[in-house]
């Protein structure tokens, strides 16, 4: 089997995979190596595939072989796909010409569990050892820890690695019994606790010793699959806030379950993937992350999942209208950002702009503040836009319209009037 | 006071040769253009010469007044702003007249056009960032782009220290300009024809594995051509090796070997992209 068919199985096999960011990492040039990882915060797009994806990573698999029988996911052993491994050599060439046409950034490995999890994660730094050493590279790398690898390996992976991420995939304990029956919560969460103690533990090192070697020095993600269980999105958001919380984890990724494979326990093979409702997560994720929303404020019980027609945002905004209008020129930082259409860098815009004179209403748009979806819940100097009239009823309508075209038009259900629910 | 246009060379330090003689004439100006498009205008108009020194004098007195003008004039000098000049100009004027304070307010009327234009400077570049794709030419890695902005001087620091052991040039077709670096030495210069020479057989081989990657990793279910296309706009694909016919694929060792009929043809026969996924339906002229 050459090169091109390997690249193409075992890239086929990782595509489910959501994380592709580079972020994170902050590894200089060094001389006689090659690379370093952007100095941007935002990290790289080298390009963004038919899907609108970003592709920053070489995102590949050691090999797709794999022990474990998870019913969702194309690899398990019992499908019957074409197999493949890539030899440390060949994954190293790869990267390193990839990396000098600058077609990504660096590396995103994973792997199927080979024999075992240790046998698998041994390929895997031997490979990274290969990449790092010999053929000098400095850029950046992400690696898959696999749930029930020994702690040894996994320090040996995290010095290889700029960030390390162990996939939780489902979000309940019950969807992994069902759908995942050789994962369990503990043999996941294990290598998640080891990553974030030794990555504190690190943080104290390079304070006490400047060149004590980085563990996974841009910190560790995890991702989810949305809708391949019955999972609410409530449940879903509350289990992101605990992972930012207790495992400082850098990101959550979500991914819109993509049936792949026909099972009595899975969503049927012609149910398009829950995009839309990835695309509310991701939102709410931006929520909690950058704007100091808790999980609590956005889902409750009585509303435990989201609202399709809407952002977050919004939801949150028109369940708290005695919260608006807020008046740009004398609120907070953290009530501008509650604004519906204003966002981090607009928020700072409008603090640094009124200490140099009042602000109105015409100043808001040059500023950044979307007005089609903030209009309605701010003031400035005491103003509304001029003609602008509405009812919290008309109100949900003109956000409504406003997102329309935003959205992927499939995704709407249409209403029936034979519809039994009424 | 009568307005005035004034013409430079077009170099940077000639634009704050024209700040700087604006107010030694006591000037007002109503325009600054560089040479080459001198339209006859019915202002009385002047040409300025460079004077380092001069230059100097002027970039030291804004770097003092406020250093973050300074660098939204170098960076708003590489913009494609229509009349960047005149817009530069009227942000100095406002800030030697009235200091540093009006710079806090993004939306003034002054600093609004000049910061819009470096945000898209800006942007476009850090975009370039990921979108340049180099060849391997003998060793020697070369790559065109086609930007708006004059982005070169931004890229360089980013990619000489990515490549540092590397030898490589960006050809920027759009201003007609290339950077080389080689062995820890960078330049800028003109170069107002360029044509990039084909690939040989392993450089081929690799352009092969890119398509077919590109290709793979997109899911069908996902199918996105729209939000393909806000995040990466078409004018970039002109360049980017994905978005390339069969024939960018086709190794030829030289202009000569392809000629000749029954010539190695690679290892492009088998994997001919293109055939592989749909990657760029949309990409037909």
């Amino acid at each position: 089997m050459d090169v091109l068919e390997k690249l193409t199985i075992l890239t086929d096999a990782a595509k489910y995979d959501a994380a592709c960011t580079s972020s994170g990492g902050n590894r200089r040039a060094k001389p006689g190596y090659i690379g370093n990882t952007s100095a941007s915060v935002a990290g790289c797009c080298h390009t963004f595939s038919a899907d609108g994806r970003c592709v920053t990573l070489l995102k590949v698999l050691m090999t797709n072989r794999c022990v474990y029988d998870c019913k969702y996911c194309v690899n398990r052993r019992s499908n019957d796909t074409r197999r493949a491994a890539f030899t440390p050599k060949e994954l190293a060439d790869l990267t390193i010409q990839f990396y000098r046409r600058n077609y990504i950034e660096g590396l995103f490995l994973s792997s199927g569990v080979f024999r075992s999890p240790d046998y698998t994660t041994e390929l895997m730094i031997q490979s990274l050892r290969l990449l790092r050493e010999q053929y000098r590279f400095n850029g950046y790398i992400h690696a898959k820890a696999i749930p029930g690898t020994a702690p040894e390996l996994v320090e040996q992976l995290g010095l290889l690695a700029d960030r390390l991420s162990v996939n939780i995939e489902l979000p309940s304990e019950a969807g992994l019994r069902a759908l995942a029956p050789d994962k369990t919560k503990h043999a996941i969460l294990a290598p998640m606790r080891q990553i974030q103690a030794r990555n504190q533990q690190n943080k104290e090192e390079l304070v006490k010793y400047r060149h004590a070697p980085k563990f996974a020095p841009a910190g560790q993600s995890t991702q989810l699959i949305v809708g391949a269980t019955q999972d609410s999105d409530r449940h879903i958001l509350r289990l992101t806030q605990g992972l930012y919380d207790r495992y400082r984890l850098k990101r959550v990724f979500y991914s819109a379950y993509v049936p792949v494979v026909e099972h009595a326990l899975l969503p049927s093979k012609d149910i398009k993937p829950p995009l839309l409702r990835e695309h509310r997560l991701y939102q709410a994720d931006w929520l909690l992350r950058f704007y100091g929303f808790r999980a609590e404020e956005l889902l409750d019980a009585d509303h435990p999942d989201f609202d399709p027609r809407v952002d977050p945002k919004c939801s949150w905004a028109l369940a708290h209208l005695d919260f608006f209008p807020v008046e740009v020129n004398t609120a907070d930082y953290e009530t501008l950002l509650r604004i519906p259409g204003v966002g981090v860098t607009s928020a700072r815009r409008i603090l640094s702009a009124r200490r140099a004179g009042r602000l109105h209403i015409d100043d808001l748009k040059k500023l950044g503040v979307v007005m089609k979806r903030a209009q309605y819940f701010l003031t400035a100097s005491g103003k509304i836009p001029d003609g602008l009239r509405f009812t919290p009823d008309s109100l949900l309508r003109g956000l409504i319209a406003a997102e329309r075209p935003l959205l992927p038009q499939q995704e709407l259900v249409q209403m029936s009037l034979f519809d039994p629910a009424g | 006071m009568t307005e005035m246009v004034y013409y430079y060379d077009g170099s940077f330090d000639g634009f704050l040769c024209c700040i700087f003689d604006s107010y030694a004439n006591h000037e007002p100006l109503t325009a600054i253009f560089p040479e080459e498009d001198s339209a006859p205008t019915l202002f009385a108009s002047r040409y300025i010469l460079t004077d380092p020194s001069h230059a100097n004098r002027v970039l030291r007195k804004i770097v003092k007044c406020s250093p973050y003008t300074a660098d939204l004039l170098r960076k708003g000098f590489l913009s494609c702003l229509p009349e960047k000049e005149l817009y530069l100009y009227r942000l100095v004027v406002k800030l030697l007249r009235e200091g540093p304070g009006f710079l806090r307010n993004f939306s003034d009327e002054t600093l609004y056009p000049v910061a819009k234009a470096v945000r898209h400077l800006m942007g476009e570049a850090h975009l370039l960032k990921g979108f340049v794709r180099f060849s391997d030419l003998g060793g020697v890695l070369g790559s065109e782009i086609e930007p708006k902005n004059r982005v070169l001087p931004l890229l360089r620091c980013h990619f000489c220290s990515r490549y540092q052991g590397e030898k490589f040039f960006i050809y920027d077709r759009t201003h007609r300009e290339v950077l080389l670096y080689a062995s820890g030495k960078a330049v800028i210069c003109p170069l107002a024809d360029f044509q990039m020479a084909p690939p040989d057989e392993t450089e081929a081989a690799y352009r092969i594995l890119w398509k077919r990657f590109y290709d793979t990793i997109a899911i069908k279910e996902r199918y996105n051509p729209k939000c393909r296309m806000t995040n990466m706009p078409k004018r970039y694909w002109g360049t980017m090796t994905e978005f390339q016919d069969a024939s960018y694929f086709k190794a030829q060792r030289s202009p000569a070997d392809a000629a000749i009929p029954g010539a190695p043809a690679g290892i492009s026969v088998p994997g001919i992209p293109g055939e592989h996924g749909p990657s760029a339906p949309a990409s037909a002229p």
